[in-house]
């Protein structure tokens, strides 16, 4: 069964729709890359999938739990949808990173406030604290950060940056792990670094959505390309379809931008 | 000169009792509006409209109108209007009623503060808070509220400077704090009338305490600078 399953997702900003009737699907441990032009929905779709909007209308399940239903007001209620959340993480083009928080800090952070809700924290907090600790700067190592686990944001470039906020989306062991352009603030060449780590995850076998505008790189690291026009899923499938041998007329207008350049 | 050399001592003692009753004034201010403030400008961004409008109104008036004008209403008001003189006689009397115009006056502005501070916040702050599954409390406490500090401390270093001079408008209500002490030697006090020193004395006071009060929010504003 399918890990992740969108059913009819709508959302309407006022009288704008944004997202008209999308359903997809993703199978545990495969790499969905959403593709299309500015304001055609992607990011509105990943934030939904992350209960930063709330949808309209559709269902969101997640290894069969269903995690949002429009008509059941009961999927609905924000003490509930703080759980949900956790079964997502997000990276955000512009990382949003806490400032006041070193990279290691930032990684923990989360973490140590959920462990507070264990019923034994208390009596094993020296314990949970210190396995968090380490748990964070594995994740740092493995992220190439070793050398930087002290630093604050500021003090980093934008591809580490990104890189530590990945591993803070990491950190609270997500099922689903989705990107939001996360190379779209960042210059070719530390585009490139927080793709190799991406690359490394997906050969990890990390269930991934991403947004991107990087098709090369979609076309490598996933396993089912959606793109996305005006709201629709105008074309879904693998990557050597929709990216190397498009049915859509519109679908191989965008794509000709890419190709065009030298 | 030997005139001056023997008011001197008398003089000082009676600008240190005042300065004591200014400084007294300037901290309770400080520690009541600094809270207060803050629960003021949670009510301005209320969704509850009706709280957000109240304290909008309440915000405005209190801005709008002279604190002088406050200070006298709120300590003349209760006694002379309903016969109930709540704020006691005497000194302590006036410092109270002081106190609570002060409070209220200073939450007012801090609460405008605070609120460009907590509004100049990024909106991706919260969101990597709720997709990290923090409760609107935890991103608060634990990722908001030291960034709203770092923005707000050079407005909030201008206020209190202008708290230590606006200590002074209590003299309206006979608090005898600094200014109340120096004008007393040109009236006549402890055997000396006619002296205008004492009033520029008064003014090294403040100018002193100001030059420390800057002191100290600069090296917060330094310990601050550790993130950006």
């Amino acid at each position: 069964m399918a890990i992740l399953q969108v059913e009819h997702i709508c959302k309407s900003f006022g009288n704008t729709e944004v997202l008209k009737d999308i359903s997809f699907s993703l199978e545990q441990g495969q790499v969905l890359s959403i593709i299309g032009s500015s304001g055609s929905g992607k990011t509105t779709l990943l934030r939904c999938l992350n209960f930063l909007e709330k949808p309209d209308g559709g269902v969101i399940r997640v290894k069969g739990e269903t995690l949002f239903d429009a008509k059941d007001p009961a999927t609905l209620k924000e003490s509930a949808i703080r759980r949900k959340r956790l079964h997502f993480g997000l990276v955000f083009q512009s990382f949003n990173l806490f400032p006041q928080y070193t990279a290691v800090e930032n990684v923990m952070l989360a973490k140590q406030l959920l462990a507070k809700e264990q019923p034994d924290y208390q009596s094993r907090k020296d314990e949970i604290l210190r396995e968090i600790k380490e748990q964070a700067e594995t994740l740092l190592h493995q992220m190439g950060l070793s050398d930087r686990m002290s630093n604050y944001p500021h003090q980093l470039s934008g591809g580490q940056c990104q890189r530590v906020a990945i591993a803070r989306a990491l950190a609270l062991q997500p099922d689903i792990l989705c990107f939001d352009e996360p190379t779209s603030a960042l210059d070719p060449e530390l585009t490139g670094e927080v793709l190799r780590v991406m690359q490394k995850l997906a050969d990890q076998n990390t269930t991934m959505v991403i947004v991107t505008h990087e098709m090369a790189f979609a076309r490598d690291v996933s396993h089912q390309v959606i793109f996305m026009d005006d709201g629709r899923i105008l074309e879904q499938g693998p990557p050597q379809q929709v990216l190397g041998n498009p049915r859509e007329e519109r679908t191989r207008q965008f794509l000709s931008r890419f190709t065009e350049e030298p | 000169m030997q005139l001056f050399m023997e008011q001197l001592p008398i003089v000082i003692h009676s600008l240190n009792v005042g300065f004591f009753q200014t400084l007294k004034l300037f901290f309770v201010t400080l520690i009541g509006a600094i809270p207060l403030g803050l629960l003021i400008s949670f009510g301005t961004m209320s969704r509850f409209k009706p709280l957000s409008w109240l304290m909008k109104l309440i915000v405005w008036v209190i801005r709008g109108t002279p604190l002088m004008i406050q200070l006298l209403i709120i300590y003349f008001f209760p006694g002379l209007v309903f016969g109930v003189p709540i704020w006691g006689g005497g000194e302590s009397g006036r410092f109270l009623a002081a106190s609570v115009s002060f409070i209220l006056n200073y939450a007012c502005y801090f609460s405008e503060i605070y609120r460009g501070g907590i509004q100049s916040v990024p909106v991706g702050q919260d969101e990597a808070g709720l997709v990290l599954g923090m409760t609107k409390s935890q991103i608060f406490f634990k990722v908001k509220l030291l960034q709203m500090i770092k923005r707000i401390v050079p407005p909030m270093s201008n206020e209190i400077i202008t708290l230590v001079k606006d200590t002074s408008l209590a003299r309206i209500v006979a608090l005898q704090e600094l200014i109340w002490a120096g004008q007393a030697f040109m009236k006549g006090s402890h055997g000396i009338s006619g002296a205008i020193w004492p009033m520029f004395f008064t003014a090294f006071y403040y100018l002193i305490w100001n030059g420390i009060v800057t002191v100290l929010l600069g090296r917060l504003e330094k310990k601050l600078d550790y993130f950006q």
